[in-house]
């Protein structure tokens, strides 16, 4: 990316998963919000928990646990949605806590090396390692995108 | 001079000059005494050319100025109105309406305007040498005063100044100033030309006035009267000092011949005047019904524009609100605080206040969508050979902006079926004993949460053995089914697709498709629409709409834990029935009700939400219908019926199964709404 040389940090969001640690550029959520009420959608994809009245907009939920094939967990005191906007579009991600707001250098981030059989990897744009931790970064239309899951499904 | 920011009023003003011109044209013709009516279309016509001027379109205010110069002729009876001069203008409002459209949808509003200015010209031109004396120093004075027009006209206190100062022998010149044609800020020349000259004159006029000038809302010449002690050579030395100035004429100005040129005009003025009123006491005595049916004008209100999505967001603002209003209202209860109590009951008036101003501010009056229609109406009628009235009621009536938008092709179809197939022509009225016009009404009214809008013709109306002939050839209907329909059910089959009784196919209707999208426009809006007829005596189309597409009322169900929310428009009625009444036909779960098999429908099962309990012994359900397709929607139980606003679900879930939106409820909540339509099939 050409950007990427001019900018020496990029602000992220950090949240945690299991016991991984995340991040989203901060350019790309609009908020992070305490869990609130979720409508069930019937018939949605499994990745699809519902919608929320998000201050007086539908906005949709997906589960990031889902998404990474991970056991999904009951939501707690910590879990929080992070509200995206990806091309006009909200939605909100469930994740088990957010915890920090960081800048990290760009030339940390590293391309996330091909690990075969792992589903989470596709979902991945790279990783940066900051002192000593390691921070996952989210390719959020890959991510998002409902037409993949549902070919999984059929496939599964 | 960049033009864009005033394009958007130029467009927006441009639109109304020009309904008001074809509504006038309208009224004209059937008054076509009335000059003050050509008066109206010509103020019009000319603050068109104006704007369009300044604009700088010059086919707008090309074809513009030939339509005031016939204007202008008919306003001094120089030409005599014809239906086919009627055409004519008719043709050149269209015209102009294209250019506007053209320029709003981002055309540079050029459009080849040739052939109606040379009819126009024709008009203009082809007045008959015979004319009435009056008519003839009428022509006579225009053409004077179209000469002053450069050298610019005095009223009586602007004499009265001139007299004075020649009296107390002070000079009055006119000094005309042309800046060069490359001048670019030609506001600041025109202040520096004034300023030279108030250092040693009194400037008294100025023409264009002072308000122009300084908005530069003039080509490059501009005039100033000036009285003053100094000659005109010095003044003329002085100004062409100025940069960027081209000529300076200065004329010397004769009072004598000023007053007399006033005064002839104020006598022509006089005599115009004198002979409308003639002619309007003459036409009162002649035709007090037609002027007792004059529209009375509608006063001009103060209005200013919005744009649709501030008033989204002021709608989305206000939803929260109530919802916070709601949780105020529960920690209040709660603490059971005196002062409290008070004041969030204060803040409820307010809000309910509130939502119904928010609401109406959506509302947008069926005359936006109704005043396309006369025009409409008259070609068509022309085109048919057929004579029709257009009589028009209640075009004030309110309609949501989201149901106007789509309100206005289905009503377009059914006024042209009505002057179609409804209206005969003139001889067959004739022989039926009719009055030769036809006459169609358009009706719009409130009733309850909706409003109605007719569409009432006094035609030929429907024959009812005409439609089932071709109802049975079209297959539509069969011997045995016929039997039993009332006439109702008769005349409904126009509305079914593959469906037309005209005997000819005309380039206007009776394509056979039509009618049945007419139905379906108005249905999906949430609205129906019925016939009445009765043979040689017309037909009425009645249409019901909602009020609002953005709130509507639903039944609030409960789903184990779930809430949905079913459209109160597709609910027949609910009931409460016995496990034991259930009935298996064809692997499908059936009742018996009021004599008909209904196919019930488990939304548990459906929408496979997680139960929590079973509930014992009886089921309540909901009958809906798809048409005339019934099904129970079997619940857990009803909460009851509440007003909500209709939310999308967003552009990430495009195919949610059987949900048409959502909304929020009360405590904040999401509640989905169910689409009748998709779970029956």
């Amino acid at each position: 990316m050409s950007t990427t040389n001019l900018v020496q940090d990029m602000k992220v969001i950090v949240f945690q998963i299991k016991d991984k640690e995340y991040a989203i550029p901060v350019d790309k959520v609009s908020g992070i919000e305490k869990l609130l009420h979720i409508t069930r959608v019937p018939k949605a994809v499994q990745l699809v928990k519902g919608v929320i009245n998000l201050r007086g907009v539908i906005t949709p939920i997906i589960d990031l646990r889902v998404r990474f094939g991970l056991e999904e967990l009951e939501y707690n005191d910590s879990t929080r949605i992070i509200v995206v906007i990806l091309d006009d579009m909200e939605v909100g991600l469930i994740v088990d806590s957010a915890n920090d707001v960081l800048d990290i250098p760009v030339d940390s981030i590293e391309p996330q090396p091909e690990v075969v059989g792992h589903s989470a990897s596709e979902y991945i744009s790279g990783v940066a390692k900051i002192e000593k931790r390691l921070l996952v970064l989210i390719n959020l239309e890959k991510a998002l995108s409902l037409e993949v899951n549902e070919n999984m499904r059929k496939e599964g | 001079m960049d033009m864009n920011q005033y394009l958007e009023v130029f467009i927006e003003e441009s639109k109304e000059h020009l309904q008001t011109c074809s509504e006038q044209l309208l009224v004209l013709e059937k008054n076509p005494e009335d000059l003050s009516i050509v008066n109206e279309i010509f103020r019009s016509a000319h603050t068109l050319k104006g704007m369009s001027v300044t604009m700088g379109y010059e086919d707008l205010a090309n074809l513009t100025h030939k339509m005031e110069n016939v204007l202008d002729a008919i306003r001094n009876s120089q030409i005599i109105l014809t239906p086919e001069l009627f055409d004519v203008i008719f043709l050149a409002v269209d015209d102009l309406e294209a250019i506007v459209m053209s320029i709003a949808e981002g055309g540079d509003g050029k459009r080849d305007v040739k052939n109606v200015v040379y009819q126009l010209q024709l008009i203009e031109k082809g007045e008959s040498p015979v004319f009435s004396s009056i008519a003839e120093t009428a022509a006579a004075s225009t053409v004077h005063e179209k000469e002053e027009v450069t050298s610019g006209e005095y009223d009586e206190f602007e004499l009265t100044v001139l007299q004075q100062s020649k009296e107390q022998g002070f000079d009055s010149y006119e000094i005309s100033i042309d800046l060069r044609e490359d001048c670019l800020l030609k506001a600041a020349r025109v202040f520096m030309v004034y300023e030279v000259l108030e250092k040693s004159c009194e400037v008294i006029k100025s023409n264009p006035p002072v308000e122009l000038l300084e908005e530069e809302q003039f080509d490059r010449k501009f005039t100033f009267t000036v009285v003053t002690k100094e000659s005109s050579e010095e003044l003329h030395k002085k100004i062409m000092k100025i940069s960027e100035v081209e000529k300076v004429g200065i004329n010397t100005l004769n009072l004598d011949d000023l007053r007399h040129t006033a005064n002839a005009k104020e006598e022509k003025k006089a005599a115009v005047d004198n002979q409308a009123q003639e002619r309007n006491a003459l036409l009162l005595s002649e035709n007090k019904e037609t002027k007792k049916q004059a529209p009375v004008k509608p006063a001009s209100s103060k209005t200013i524009r919005v744009n649709i999505e501030r008033l989204d967001i002021l709608m989305n603002l206000f939803e929260e609100l109530v919802i916070d209003r709601g949780r105020l209202d529960q920690i209040s209860s709660d603490l059971d605080n005196q002062e409290l109590h008070e004041t969030v009951e204060r803040m409820s008036r307010i809000t309910s206040d509130l939502q119904t101003i928010v609401l109406n501010i959506r509302m947008v009056p069926v005359e936006t969508v109704f005043n396309r229609f006369p025009k409409m109406v008259r070609q068509l009628a022309r085109d048919l050979n057929k004579k029709v009235d257009l009589e028009i009621i209640g075009a004030e009536t309110e309609l949501d902006r989201t149901v106007i938008d789509e309100i206005g092709d289905p009503l377009v179809h059914l006024l042209r079926n009505a002057m179609d197939h409804g209206i005969e022509t003139p001889e067959e009225r004739l022989a039926k004993g009719k009055n030769e016009e036809g006459k169609i009404l358009l009706k719009a009214y409130h009733s309850g949460n909706h409003v109605f809008i007719e569409i009432d013709d006094d035609g030929a109306g429907i024959n009812k053995d005409l439609v089932l002939n071709k109802a049975f050839s079209n297959g539509i209907l069969t011997k045995e089914a016929a039997a039993t329909l009332t006439d109702k059910q008769i005349y409904e089959l126009i509305f079914a697709s593959g469906f037309s009784t005209a005997e000819t196919i005309s380039a206007v209707s009776g394509r056979g498709v039509g009618l049945d999208v007419v139905k379906n426009t108005i249905e999906s809006l949430g609205g129906s629409v019925t016939i009445d007829s009765k043979e040689n005596e017309g037909s009425i189309f009645l249409i019901q709409l909602p009020l609002t597409l953005s709130i509507i009322s639903v039944m609030l169900v409960e789903i184990q834990k779930e809430k949905y929310a079913i459209p109160l428009s597709s609910i027949i009625e609910t009931a409460i029935i016995k496990k034991e009444d259930i009935m298996n036909a064809h692997n499908q779960q059936v009742i018996d009700f009021r004599g008909k098999v209904l196919p019930l429908l488990f939304l548990k099962e459906i929408f496979e939400v997680p139960v929590h309990q079973e509930k014992e012994g009886f089921l309540s359900v909901v009958i809906v219908r798809k048409g005339d397709k019934l099904a129970g929607l079997v619940v857990d139980s009803f909460i009851g019926q509440l007003e909500i606003v209709l939310k999308s679900l967003g552009n990430y879930l495009t195919s949610a199964f059987a949900i048409s939106g959502a909304t929020i409820l009360g405590d904040g909540q999401v509640a989905l709404i169910i689409d009748c339509n998709t779970l029956i099939h």
